[in-house]
């Protein structure tokens, strides 16, 4: 079984990390991976910083930029992690922005993430019929699941669909909105929350974009399988660095 | 169906589509259901119509240039866009989107800009229509165009500096963008090219296509004859060439020629030649020819003329390029302003100098003395000024 569905398969709240890789130094990122799993991170997410992120808000926004700066790239990113499996065992997940997959080539990206032992890839701004009509064979055939997001505006039939390109979990976004937003959750969220869980779609569900403590935590995944957080752990590790790590995550436990 | 005209799924040929992320898609999805039909209705058309002719003051002359014709041997007329209220042909995107905003119940109109004329656009038909107006704008690009981003206030709108990236027009654009993403349900994004995903390059070209029907109608008058040997305009995104290409695209013996700003040249890396320098990608929602490293991060283009300085072009030009159907020039900047300068002094018009980028082309191309030239003169030089007075030192 592929390593996402291991861990959705687990009797608990996921904690999923979104972070920039080559930040804040080029050579972080294996350091920043190992850290997180020590602490008790369930999933990964490792971000090929870009340089135009639509999806993303100023704190990711930023950390893409001093990572390219950096010299950050795709050849780069699986250079680094070469190995990784040696020494982490939880799913690891790229994201990314679809243009630097189209340029590495999207086979070559594939089998790249392959070889290092990839789990699955999200790429926001990928269309999920684009993805359907070129490239879903070819992710299966590499073992990638294919993580598609919807938002509070995607409809239900539209849900349905989407729910049909995946079999390990749905991303779902808090609210409308760029990653970095947002202060707890009010009624109207959870209430979202709930109306996708009441779907019992057969994908999971996973919140993510505004989640920054444990209280938002809760939240989130009362009605789901856990929750991925972002630019509030980029602005720990810019604030306290490495050694915030782990004290972050099991402030969220 | 034309073969230069968008598919139903969004696609020039190989390029356009909406490679949006999700969060976008019930936006876009809303546009894309009902653009055609909206501007398809008798009270949008006579609508737009009304507005183009007693505010924006259209039809615009088809001018012949004699002087200039005189001394390139060939019959050149000017489409006269410079002479449209805001001084550019901007204002007939931005007339036609107001309308379909309102007709979509939106109360917010967003706007990116890269030297103001599509900002300053945008800002005057939403104090038109009493539409609150959000205006993205590079913080390079608020001090370099004082006087547009002045004209902007004046008129009521906000203008948000964009301080990410390089902090030119491409990140204005993302801004923009984002701005959408997080207002799904009451705001509209007016763009200002024939740029982003479906349905906007085909969007806009429709309500730029007015310029073309002109242009025919008017060489019917003067020429006795529909159609021209060519026709002529600058491309930044590419609203003002797909506005004058619109309808000669079909009739292949209609020569089309796009102009882009190789800026200090194309072997610098001050550039904004991208049929030159571009390669396949995608940026802003838009599979097309984009500046990019071997990685697909985005490249800052150069031009001295910032409405030319986008690191890509519109997926109808990509495709115009790609077939062979369109032949594209590069013009650099010292080209594009002695050609600004030979304009005002034979003809007594001042162009912007994204404008003057095609007057330029002769030094390249050859034209028979009987060819008869249509250029687009899509914008007046006021707002450059000051860039003209600083280069020939007036
Ligand atoms: C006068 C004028 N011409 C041309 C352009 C380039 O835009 P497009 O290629 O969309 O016509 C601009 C953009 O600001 C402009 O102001």
């Amino acid at each position: 079984m592929n390593r996402i569905n291991q861990a959705l398969a687990q009797d608990k709240k996921l904690i999923s990390i979104y972070f920039t890789a080559g930040y804040p130094e080029l050579e972080d990122t294996t350091e920043v991976i190992k850290r997180l799993a020590d602490a008790g991170t369930d999933v990964i997410e490792i971000g090929l910083p870009y340089s135009d992120p639509l999806a993303d808000g100023p704190v990711i926004q930023k950390s893409s930029e001093q990572a390219l700066r950096n010299g950050m790239s795709t050849r780069k990113l699986f250079q680094q992690l070469q190995g990784i499996r040696d020494t982490v065992d939880i799913p690891l997940i790229v994201m990314g922005y679809f243009n630097a997959m189209l340029q590495f080539g999207v086979e070559d990206f594939c089998k790249a993430c392959e070889a290092i032992g990839i789990d699955g890839i999200i790429m926001p701004d990928l269309p999920i019929d684009i993805f359907e009509r070129d490239y879903k064979a070819l992710f299966e055939t590499h073992g990638l699941k294919f993580v598609p997001l919807i938002t509070p505006e995607t409809s239900e039939e539209r849900i349905k669909t989407i729910d049909e390109l995946g079999d390990s979990f749905v991303y779902m976004v808090s609210s409308s909105s760029t990653t970095g937003g947002e202060q707890g959750f009010g009624e109207e969220a959870m209430s979202y929350f709930k109306r996708i869980s009441d779907m019992n779609l057969n994908n999971s569900l996973m919140v993510g974009f505004g989640i920054k403590d444990a209280f938002s935590f809760e939240q989130a995944s009362r009605f789901t399988s856990g929750c991925i957080i972002g630019s509030e752990f980029i602005r720990r590790l810019t604030n306290a660095g490495m050694e915030g790590i782990a004290p972050f995550i099991k402030s969220l436990k | 169906m034309s073969k230069y005209s968008v598919s139903e799924k969004g696609f020039y040929g190989d390029f356009g589509g909406a490679y949006i992320p999700e969060l976008l898609f019930p936006n876009v999805e809303e546009l894309r259901q009902n653009y055609k039909q909206i501007i398809g209705t008798d009270d949008f058309q006579n609508q737009f119509k009304s507005l183009l002719k007693d505010y924006v003051g259209r039809p615009t002359p088809l001018y012949l240039a004699e002087n200039l014709s005189e001394k390139y041997k060939t019959k050149i007329y000017l489409k006269r866009e410079d002479l449209c209220h805001t001084g550019a042909h901007k204002i007939n995107n931005t007339v036609g989107q107001i309308l379909l905003a309102k007709a979509l119940g939106k109360r917010r109109i967003i706007a990116e800009t890269g030297a103001g004329q599509h900002g300053v656009a945008t800002a005057t038909v939403c104090a038109l229509m009493g539409l609150e107006c959000i205006v993205y704008m590079g913080a390079v690009d608020i001090e370099r165009q004082a006087p547009n981003v002045a004209r902007m206030k004046m008129l009521g709108a906000t203008v948000v500096p964009a301080t990410s990236g390089s902090k030119t027009l491409k990140d204005a654009t993302n801004e923009a963008i984002r701005d959408w993403i997080n207002h799904p349900k009451d705001t509209h994004y007016i763009i200002g090219s024939v740029v982003g995903p479906h349905p906007y390059p085909d969007m806009v070209t429709q309500l730029q296509s007015v310029i073309s029907k002109e242009v025919k109608a008017q060489m019917l008058e003067k020429e006795g004859r529909e159609l021209p040997d060519y026709v002529i305009a600058c491309v930044g995104g590419g609203s003002n060439a797909a506005g004058l290409f619109a309808d000669f695209m079909d009739h292949e013996d209609v020569g089309i020629i796009g102009v882009e700003a190789s800026g200090k040249g194309v072997d610098t890396t001050e550039s904004a030649a991208t049929t030159i320098l571009g390669r396949e990608g995608i940026i802003h929602g838009s599979k097309t020819l984009l500046m990019q490293n071997t990685d697909g991060q985005i490249t800052e283009p150069y031009s001295i003329s910032a409405g030319l300085d986008y690191p890509g072009i519109g997926p109808l030009h990509a495709h115009l390029f790609k077939t062979g159907r369109g032949k594209f020039v590069s013009i650099t900047d010292a080209e594009a302003m002695e050609a600004g300068l030979e304009l005002s002094r034979m003809e007594g018009i001042i162009p912007a100098i994204e404008t003057a980028h095609a007057f330029a082309i002769f030094k390249y191309l050859e034209f028979k003395e009987d060819d008869v030239l249509v250029f687009n003169c899509s914008g007046r030089g006021d707002k450059d000024l000051e860039t003209y007075r600083k280069y020939f030192g007036y």
